[in-house]
């Protein structure tokens, strides 16, 4: 892993592992896979510390190990998943929008926890629901069980795989396979109002909490979220809003159709969906769009012909068939990136430069003036910027063999993978430096951070106990204004850093999935 | 002998290309070398483009401060122990010692993880005192009666222990039962319900080596 990648993974860990997972992360990470007593050794800390952190770090898949021959076991970190601790909110928010409230809070119980048996995340699921219900209501575990179920009939969540020193047969065949529950019941409250339910729960609490003797049914079987799988359905969002905005709703509707019918078809590096056909396409269409056979192979000749080759045509059976060209638009997207990123940094002309060269490959000086027609010193002082920052790079093509200078064609390029990787790169250290900025703020607004949260509670429990108003304005004037407005500041400040690193997870993912999709084709 | 390439006062800004193919015309006055690294926050020539904002940045803002609130809370955020006071204190007996070095807050299954990442809990206060505080309360204010009880102990424990947890957990229960010997002395001596606190005695890396060892 690169710096950059280090440092972020670093920051991380600590931010939601605490320093002693940091330092055992990064000694891992740094130096590579080691056994237990390198590792106490190398990060000077206590034996019991670093076993409690690599117990952390192995519930949440940040890490594996690997028995050795000669009785020791040899850890591993895995800096690529630490990393995706920040795209967590996607993931949760990406849950909700398909599968509701149920969806949303089970992906974050198994994303908080690494790993849940299936009972666990349900029941845990339920009684979080049923905290923000009405009183005397609950949620029913059967609701949650089904909507776990349809998570991992998508593939959203899938059991872990067997730990290694398991035997061969433990090894589980089907990733997404549900054990069959009889989960009845319904979600408990923390403060139950209602006497009755009381009553009936204290009976069935008492008995979970006493036997723990009894294994629950699905002993052993555990799920963990899909990362690749929420990855692919972020990468067939951002075909769908492309084709959206190119062309119009519709298309985009034909292509997302098209991406539905191959989800569970298409490998998961594949660069193509599998061929489908216009007659099956026509039936998969949504229930709401009504337009005609006829019309539906006009908008797929339409997308066929696109010069972004979303979608490329492959036979003309059962009326054509057709395939989504997934890693055509992974490159025209991340392209689309760097288009964009030259734009805002160096100006829509060093962008028109920029585009012209990707359009062309390969130009001279002049012709980089002739054809975007920008006065020649203006041109150039595009050009070495741009050169200076790696995003263009100069081709060398010696026209005698003692590559005489004068006799050389000097032609400027954009290397599109190495440019991707320069820039996610960038990417990496941005959110890094946006994290240890909003580390930095909260620091130096400790003391009055802590006021606040002091205030808060006495208010709290005034207000509990019924105080008057005028007791409660005395209270809340022990923050002063110019206070008040210090905190509002931070608040603004933190919540705009935050959202940034949001922002560029997105460009992360963008430039990543460009990277993979490259790297994986023969 | 004239070596070329050296001439430094000389021909001053020779490259070893063409640089006209490049661009730089005769004449053309060149920027001026670098001599220092570039400046740590260089200036801004134009503005990043404002955040988008719309309901999905908005909810996924909140998700992602309300993720970190809720991991610190998690028992997965290992705290660094409290450091080691340079001066015994006499506060320090009455204490609520955290088991944050030495023991897990959650269960793992340990089917799934290493056998060697396990530490030794010691199991002290919470089941031995439900099964031995009725036993004592027999014979509280007699010391003779105590030590008898105490080997009488010793040998429940070596019962006790099988049944519970495995045949580690013996010698940490003569360790602990001794302990709670001198706590039942301190328990005449104050008002304190001394069960909530422990003195931290064997908490600690030290007694982690010498759980093996007898105990004196």
């Amino acid at each position: 892993m690169t710096q950059a990648e280090l440092r972020l993974c670093s920051l991380l860990l600590r931010e939601n592992f605490g320093e002693i997972v940091e330092k055992v992360g990064n000694s891992l990470l740094r130096t590579g896979p080691r056994p237990l007593r390198l590792l106490v050794g190398d990060t000077g800390l206590l034996p019991d510390q670093v076993k409690k952190a690599l117990c952390v770090l192995l519930q949440h898949g940040l890490a594996r190990y690997e028995p050795q021959p000669r009785g020791a076991v040899e850890y591993e970190a895995r800096g690529e998943r630490v990393l995706r601790i920040l795209r967590y909110p996607r993931y949760i928010y990406t849950a909700k929008t398909l599968y509701g409230d149920p969806g949303e809070l089970l992906v974050e119980e198994l994303l908080l926890h690494g790993h849940l048996p299936m009972s666990s995340a349900v029941a845990r699921v339920a009684d979080r629901l049923t905290e923000t219900m009405e009183d005397g209501k609950s949620m029913d575990l059967s609701e949650v069980s089904a909507t776990f179920v349809r998570l991992a009939d998508t593939h959203f969540i899938q059991r872990c795989a067997a730990p290694p020193a398991a035997p061969p047969e433990a090894q589980a065949k089907d990733r997404f396979v549900v054990p069959r529950l009889g989960l009845v019941g319904k979600g408990k409250r923390r403060h139950s109002c209602d006497e009755e339910e009381e009553g009936e729960h204290k009976a069935k609490r008492q008995k979970q909490e006493g036997g723990s003797s009894e294994p629950p049914p699905d002993d052993g079987i555990y799920w963990q979220v899909n990362l690749e799988r929420f990855h692919q359905h972020f990468r067939d969002q951002a075909l769908v809003s492309a084709v959206a905005s190119r062309m119009d709703q519709t298309s985009s509707e034909v292509v997302r159709t098209m991406l539905r019918m191959s989800e569970v078809t298409t490998a998961s590096g594949a660069s193509h969906t599998q061929p489908l056909s216009s007659n099956e396409i026509f039936r998969s269409l949504p229930a709401g769009y009504n337009i005609s056979k006829a019309v539906l192979d006009q908008y797929l000749a339409l997308l066929a012909d696109d010069p972004l080759e979303f979608v490329g045509k492959s036979g003309d059976s059962g009326g054509g068939t057709y395939t989504v060209n997934l890693h055509k638009a992974l490159v025209s997207l991340a392209t689309a990136t760097l288009e964009s990123i030259v734009e805002e940094r160096f100006g829509s002309r060093c962008a028109r430069i920029f585009r012209l060269l990707l359009r062309k490959k390969h130009l001279e000086q002049k012709q980089v003036e002739d054809f975007a027609m920008i006065p020649a010193k203006e041109a150039k002082d595009m050009l070495y910027r741009m050169l200076s920052e790696n995003l263009v790079a100069l081709q060398e093509i010696p026209k005698t063999p003692d590559h005489a200078p004068s006799r050389t064609f000097y032609l400027y390029t954009v290397n599109v993978m190495a440019a991707a990787r320069m820039l996610l790169h960038r990417c990496y250290k941005s959110v890094a430096n946006l994290m240890e900025r909003r580390h930095h703020e909260m620091r130096e607004n400790k003391r009055l951070l802590e006021k606040s949260q002091r205030v808060e509670a006495i208010l709290a429990s005034m207000q509990a106990t019924g105080a008057e108003a005028a007791q409660l304005h005395e209270v809340e004037e022990m923050i002063t204004g110019p206070e008040r407005q210090q905190l509002e500041n931070l608040k603004r400040n933190v919540n705009k850093m935050d959202a940034s690193e949001n922002q560029v997870d997105e460009t992360i993912f963008m430039l990543e999935a460009f990277i993979e999709s490259t790297m994986k084709r023969p | 002998l004239g070596m070329a390439g050296r001439g430094r006062g000389r021909g001053r800004g020779q490259m070893t290309f063409n640089v006209e193919a490049v661009g730089i015309g005769k004449g053309d006055a060149l920027p001026p070398p670098t001599l220092q690294p570039s400046p740590l926050f260089p200036a801004l020539e134009r503005r990043a483009v404002p955040l988008p904002g719309g309901e999905e940045c908005e909810y996924m803002l909140a998700l992602k401060q309300e993720l970190r609130r809720a991991m610190r809370g998690l028992p997965y955020f290992v705290k660094p122990g409290a450091p080691r006071r340079d001066i015994e204190r006499y506060s320090d007996k009455y204490q609520l010692s955290s088991p944050v070095d030495n023991a897990i807050d959650w269960n793992p299954d340990w089917r799934r993880l290493p056998r060697e990442l396990k530490i030794r809990v010691r199991r002290l206060r919470k089941g031995r005192t439900a099964a031995l505080v009725p036993k004592q309360r027999v014979a509280l204010d007699k010391e003779e009666a105590l030590k008898k009880l105490e080997s009488l102990e010793k040998k429940e424990e070596e019962v006790t222990s099988e049944e519970e947890e495995e045949k580690e957990e013996e010698e940490e229960g003569k360790e602990e039962e001794e302990e709670e010997y001198d706590e039942e002395e301190h328990e005449e001596e104050t008002d304190y319900v001394l069960s909530y606190f422990d003195n931290g005695e064997s908490f600690g890396p030290d007694s982690d080596d010498n759980g093996d060892e007898a105990v004196y």
